[in-house]
């Protein structure tokens, strides 16, 4: 059992309670709602006849369902506009602050909690969406939940959890020039399994984390659950508390300093005991681009998809299926796979940082004419901040249609989605089947300056040839 | 569409019911309910959207949608169950399909967390016994009665020694699966914690 790791102070602090059924009580110090995952909670409260226990520690925005091309309101869809009206007047009737559409504050949730200075180090977080162990960047232990027990955070701002597991991931040495955070994180995944983290926490260390601005370490965060693990975290150090100085809910002035004081005292122990510790090497990543239905499904940019026999037995039966789905032989390279569309957002790279290195790529180039390419940024923040730098101008000048906040074709519960087989390059987090909108669509994942390659030269490239 | 839907409550400690098979590794939420079926504000209509788009092409032949599997409870599965997103909308769409229970090699967290929540015990059983279950070819009407209290899981023939967490086995007994009021119980504790925070102090005026 883990000892003394950041995991463990920070679940030992937010132990309400040793439960009759052997699970602790956890106190959720920050609860993030959104428009899918909460209608049913807050109805669950009123059968219930229940309150918001603390409405100032919940914070809402609409990032799921929203459209990308007209954000006028109704909506065209109709379903949609329930939706987010649905959410309008919960907040309202329960006193819950919301970042609307227009706020200048709106976007993934995963984007736009780190840009308030909401997301803090020693934090336990949770929101009704599984991409939340992004929020663990900051050295916060925070987790997808379902809508039940959204409810519960609701009603008791509390959860009744088993502690996890903690598995240590060191990545020595530092990753190598056109690699990204992405690829270190489907690098990852690959080596491990889709279900190593099932029961455990990762804690990801080690000089190449360290190496890491704020915006990558969530990239690699966020894509904990897609290894299994619904937590991913990391140490904070100074690089996490600039990053949180000055933004609008950020502690300020002598609360800053009592802040960084406790922030600074919080992190794993030189001595502390992992249940696993596994070791890499992060200067050996190349470019990684997903093949299969799974994001473990990866192989670097110059590699064949595998053969069925060079896999475990575990491995096969999906892998038989991903032959299949993707119409992909056993063997093939993946490079230069002809692309229909191409993706740059979501939770996982929908950030300045990512606009900035794919727009960099971009920059004087046009996309491929046959590729239908879209940039969707992660906040309204984000979006300002690029055209404050020019950045959605290079976008467009090179035939990518640049787009309001949300989620988009990461999940497509929206009107961006693939059309019959299509194939994208996507920056987002799963490649499932039908993730993309439509039942046979064909996602591969990549980073942000991979999906821009991909769009210039109309099927998969390696980045490193764009830049010098 | 089958009978009318009541949600499980209270004790559960026995399940009996027909076993139906899904054969497949990292069957994700995606997979179970596509989302395009998220844009609802209840979960009442998800039963029958459950595997649509697996269900679609095969036209009548998956699991879900052949005759012999209509009145089916316990749903056995490979590893890494219901992987990938949060939704609960999988669990529930499973359960107003019908689903009272599943077996499985292995579950993802979440998943496996929205099950306990609403009331579907999962359990786990070695591959092999899985893989076995799901061979046979009687299996659509293999009929298996659950015992909570002892973990077991019976038929004519045979007797099956399941795993389930300790603390949701005890959750179901006791009928306090449906955590809130449990934790409700704990509302002083609740206060005190909110004052003890550090962070909650020094975060006071900025929210």
């Amino acid at each position: 059992m883990s000892q003394d790791t950041l995991f463990d102070k920070v679940w030992d602090l937010h132990k309400v309670s040793r439960l009759p059924g052997g699970s602790d009580q956890i106190f959720i110090g920050l609860h993030l709602i959104h428009e899918v995952t909460s209608p049913q909670a807050f109805g669950a409260l009123k059968d219930k006849n229940l309150k918001v226990k603390f409405p100032d520690r919940t914070v809402a925005t609409v990032d799921h369902i929203v459209p990308t091309d007209n954000q006028s309101r109704p909506f065209k869809d109709n379903l949609a506009e329930k939706m987010i009206e649905t959410l309008e007047k919960n907040c309202l009737e329960h006193k819950i602050r919301f970042f609307n559409i227009g706020s200048g504050n709106q976007g993934i949730v995963h984007v736009v909690a780190p840009e308030l200075g909401l997301t803090q180090p020693g934090m336990t977080i949770a929101c009704g969406d599984s991409h939340t162990s992004t929020h663990g960047a900051f050295g916060s232990i925070a987790f997808g939940i379902g809508t039940s027990q959204v409810r519960d955070v609701l009603a008791t701002q509390t959860l009744a959890m088993n502690k996890l597991k903690v598995r240590q991931i060191w990545c020595n040495k530092k990753l190598s020039k056109g690699v990204y955070a992405k690829d270190l994180v489907l690098h990852i995944i690959n080596k491990l399994g889709v279900k190593a983290g099932v029961g455990f926490a990762y804690e990801f260390a080690g000089p190449a984390i360290h190496e890491l601005s704020m915006e990558e370490r969530m990239t690699i965060c966020n894509m904990s659950i897609e290894g299994g693990a619904r937590c991913g975290y990391i140490n904070p150090d100074e690089k996490t508390f600039s990053y949180i100085k000055n933004k609008l809910c950020a502690p300020k002035n002598e609360h800053w300093d009592k802040a960084l004081r406790w922030w600074k005292s919080l992190k794993s122990d030189e001595n502390s005991i992992y249940d696993d510790v596994i070791k890499l090497d992060a200067s050996k990543v190349e470019p990684t681009v997903t093949w299969g239905i799974t994001p473990g499904q990866s192989i670097s940019i110059n590699q064949q998809i595998p053969l069925l026999n060079d896999l475990s037995p575990d491995d096969k039966l999906v892998a038989k299926e991903a032959y299949e789905y993707m119409s992909f032989n056993p063997g093939q390279l993946i490079k230069d796979t002809p692309v229909d569309v191409c993706f740059i957002g979501s939770c996982t790279n929908g950030r300045i940082s990512d606009l900035r290195v794919a727009a960099k790529v971009l920059k004087g180039k046009k996309v491929s004419k046959n590729v239908k390419a879209f940039a969707v940024p992660g906040s309204e923040k984000v979006a300002t901040e690029a055209k404050q730098e020019g950045i959605d101008q290079i976008f467009k000048d090179s035939g990518f249609q640049w787009r309001e906040p949300g989620c988009s074709m990461c999940l497509a519960m929206n009107s961006d989605k693939l059309i019959g087989n299509q194939v994208s390059a996507s920056s987002s987090n799963r490649n499932f089947k039908g993730r993309q909108g439509s039942p046979n669509g064909r996602t591969l994942l990549m980073s942000p300056a991979m999906v821009a390659a991909a769009a210039i030269n109309g099927k998969v490239s390696d980045v490193r040839e764009f830049i010098n | 569409m089958k009978s009318e839907f009541t949600p499980p409550i209270g004790k559960i400690s026995n399940i009996y019911g027909q076993c139906i098979s899904l054969i497949g590794n990292d069957i994700d939420t995606d997979r179970i309910i596509p989302a395009r079926f998220l844009k609802c504000v209840n979960f009442d209509s998800l039963g029958e959207s459950v595997f649509q788009d697996d269900r679609e092409p095969l036209k009548g032949k998956h699991p879900f949608d052949l005759e012999e599997n209509k009145n089916a409870t316990i749903l056995i599965v490979n590893s890494n169950f219901g992987c990938g997103s949060s939704r609960e909308h999988a669990p529930q769409a499973l359960m107003r399909w019908g689903i009272k229970a599943i077996i499985g090699e292995s579950f993802a967290d979440i998943f496996y967390s929205n099950c306990i929540a609403i009331g579907i015990p999962c359990f786990t059983l070695p591959k092999k016994l899985i893989q076995e279950i799901q061979k046979n070819k009687d299996n659509n009407f293999l009929l298996l009665d659950i015992d909570l209290k002892n973990s077991l899981a019976k038929s004519r023939d045979i007797s099956l020694n399941l795993e389930i967490k300790e603390s949701s086995r005890k959750m179901f007994l006791s009928g306090e699966w449906d955590a809130t009021s449990t934790l409700l119980e704990n509302e002083n504790l609740i206060e005190k914690k909110f004052h003890d925070l550090p962070y909650l102090d020094f975060n006071a005026e900025s929210f």
